[in-house]
């Protein structure tokens, strides 16, 4: 506890959950060319483990996620998942995406119970799940709501529940709370340590927001400006557990740690929007 | 502006309307009758026929006859559209290698092809039902195309990573987002069935709103004309007020295009 920040030796690749391995991602241009968002990231998550990628806007935190989720294949290196290199879609992994992804023509307790209807789960036994799902985030008495009828956060604790319910095994998490206001992310970042702490999935959160990072992560990792942005720093965070996240900003800990990595990430973050600008 | 002074200026509308089209069909004005009868008809005359024809049940044959064209031509045109529409927007090979022809065959007035029509199918209904399909499929055809097309990116991501298969995708994806933009085109299709149904009966028919309002104009019959014009008016309403009717109800997940107002 006395050194919060510290650089952190990896797993090893094989009881990762996630293992990126030298993980290239590039992108066809139209007109021709390649554009690399990211270059030979390696990034292991260990079983239960909860890191945070953070990085300046356009760095490709979000694509690395796509590519652990196996929604993109990486143009080169390979991906690892429990061991086994990830061929199709990553059926371990449950992902929470950034821009709304409910089924608008669903309601609420549908768009919970799918993930069961459609693994063969009866239709009734789906419901009552996904029903004690939506108390355990809060929702309880929504059930019946379509998407439109709910406020931002709402529509969060329903995609929440829609992943979780699935009981999978590794979390993906693209800046899910990046629309909502500074309150309503605060109660969301406490719902999710809450949840997660029940069954420790191992955890790859994508943000932009630093505090964020630290107040709910075991480890933050650095990534720089793009494009060819690379992986340039991996901190372990040691503050205790259980963790609020409005008290953890309070601990002198989290101060230290704070500015040791805002100090290499503001370098990037100003790199990262003279880029934008010269575009 | 409250419910009850719109319907006053509502109603005012048509008062001043009728009432000016009862004068200067009437009375003269500085000598002359500004709408003559012949030409103009009268609201009385007019009212007058419409009373004879559902006094005497004339007119419910004829209704009939327009609704199940209109029908027909909504459901079958649908359909196509639908099946058609799906297969392209999933199919973008054969949808590349139709294309100029589906914009050839859309870019066509499709009144030219009522003649056609006829000599295929002769005078019954099916003539009709035809010419409203042409109209109809395209409508669906589109919006179905479009609707599968523009399935947001994130809900289909967010629907492959719950672990949903290419049929399971169709019915909790592609499907219902092809439905609601059927549905949300669904008051103009069935207003092209209708269309399609009377100018069908409009150029060669032996029953139905065109056919009547068709006959009444080859004996100069202009009061007959206009009674066919307020029948099918009114026909129409109806139609649009069910059409909404079961929109709201299809369509329940979607915010109102009002909602933001205040």
């Amino acid at each position: 506890m006395a050194m919060a920040a510290a650089m952190t030796a990896t797993t090893t690749a094989n009881e990762a959950a996630v293992a990126l391995n030298a993980v290239d991602v590039a992108f066809r241009v139209p007109g021709g060319g390649v554009f690399r968002a990211v270059s030979n990231a390696t990034l292991n998550v260990a079983d239960g483990e909860f890191v945070s990628i953070v990085g300046p806007t356009g760095c490709g935190k979000s694509t690395l996620l796509n590519i652990a989720a196996g929604l993109l294949p990486p143009a080169a290196g390979t991906v690892d998942i429990f061991g086994r290199p990830l061929g199709d879609l990553n059926r371990q992994a449950g992902y929470l995406f950034q821009a709304d992804a409910l089924f608008p023509w669903k309601t609420a307790l549908e768009n919970v119970a799918i993930g069961l209807e459609i693994v063969g789960v009866p239709q009734a036994e789906a419901r009552a799940r996904a029903k004690e799902w939506l108390g355990k985030v809060g929702l309880g008495t929504f059930g019946d709501r379509y998407p439109h009828t709910l406020s931002g956060g709402q529509r969060k604790r329903v995609g929440l529940a829609q992943v979780l319910i699935r009981d999978p095994k590794i979390l993906l998490m693209d800046e899910p709370f990046g629309p909502l206001d500074a309150q309503t992310r605060q109660i969301m970042g406490n719902l999710l340590l809450d949840l997660w702490s029940a069954d420790r999935k191992a955890v790859l959160f994508v943000t932009h927001d630093l505090e964020e990072a630290i107040a709910l992560s075991d480890r933050v990792v650095i990534m720089s400006a793009g494009p060819s942005s690379r992986i340039i720093g991996d901190w372990r965070v040691t503050l205790p557990r259980p963790r609020d996240i409005a008290d953890v900003k309070l601990d002198p800990a989290f101060h230290d740690l704070h500015r040791d990595i805002w100090h290499m990430l503001k370098e990037e973050v100003i790199k990262g929007y003279a880029q934008a600008e010269g575009r | 502006m409250s419910r009850i002074t719109l319907l006053t200026l509502q109603i005012a509308v048509a008062v001043v309307a009728v009432g000016a089209w009862y004068v200067l069909s009437t009375y003269p004005v500085f000598g002359v009758i500004l709408l003559p009868p012949f030409f103009f008809s009268t609201p009385g005359d007019v009212i007058k026929q419409v009373i004879v024809w559902f006094a005497t049940g004339v007119i419910w044959k004829h209704l009939w006859v327009t609704l199940v064209e209109s029908m027909l031509a909504f459901v079958i045109g649908s359909l196509g559209g639908v099946l058609v529409g799906f297969w392209f927007a999933r199919q973008p090979r054969t949808a590349a290698v139709f294309d100029p022809y589906v914009k050839m065959a859309n870019a066509l007035p499709r009144v030219v092809l009522a003649p056609i029509f006829t000599l295929w199918l002769g005078l019954g209904i099916w003539s009709k039902v035809a010419l409203g399909v042409t109209l109809v499929f395209f409508i669906v055809f589109f919006n179905v195309y479009q609707g599968v097309k523009e399935v947001s990116p994130t809900v289909l991501a967010n629907a492959r990573m719950l672990g949903m298969n290419e049929r399971q995708l169709m019915r909790h994806v592609y499907w219902p987002s092809a439905l609601s933009w059927m549905f949300s085109s669904l008051h103009t299709s069935v207003g092209f069935a209708v269309v399609g149904a009377v100018v069908g009966e409009y150029l060669g028919a032996a029953a139905g709103l065109g056919y009547l309002i068709q006959q009444a104009e080859g004996v100069f019959d202009v009061a007959g004309v206009f009674a066919g014009m307020f029948v099918l008016a009114a026909f129409v309403i109806v139609i649009d007020t069910i059409v909404t009717m079961i929109e709201k109800r299809l369509l329940v997940w979607r915010p109102a295009i009002g909602d933001a107002k205040p």
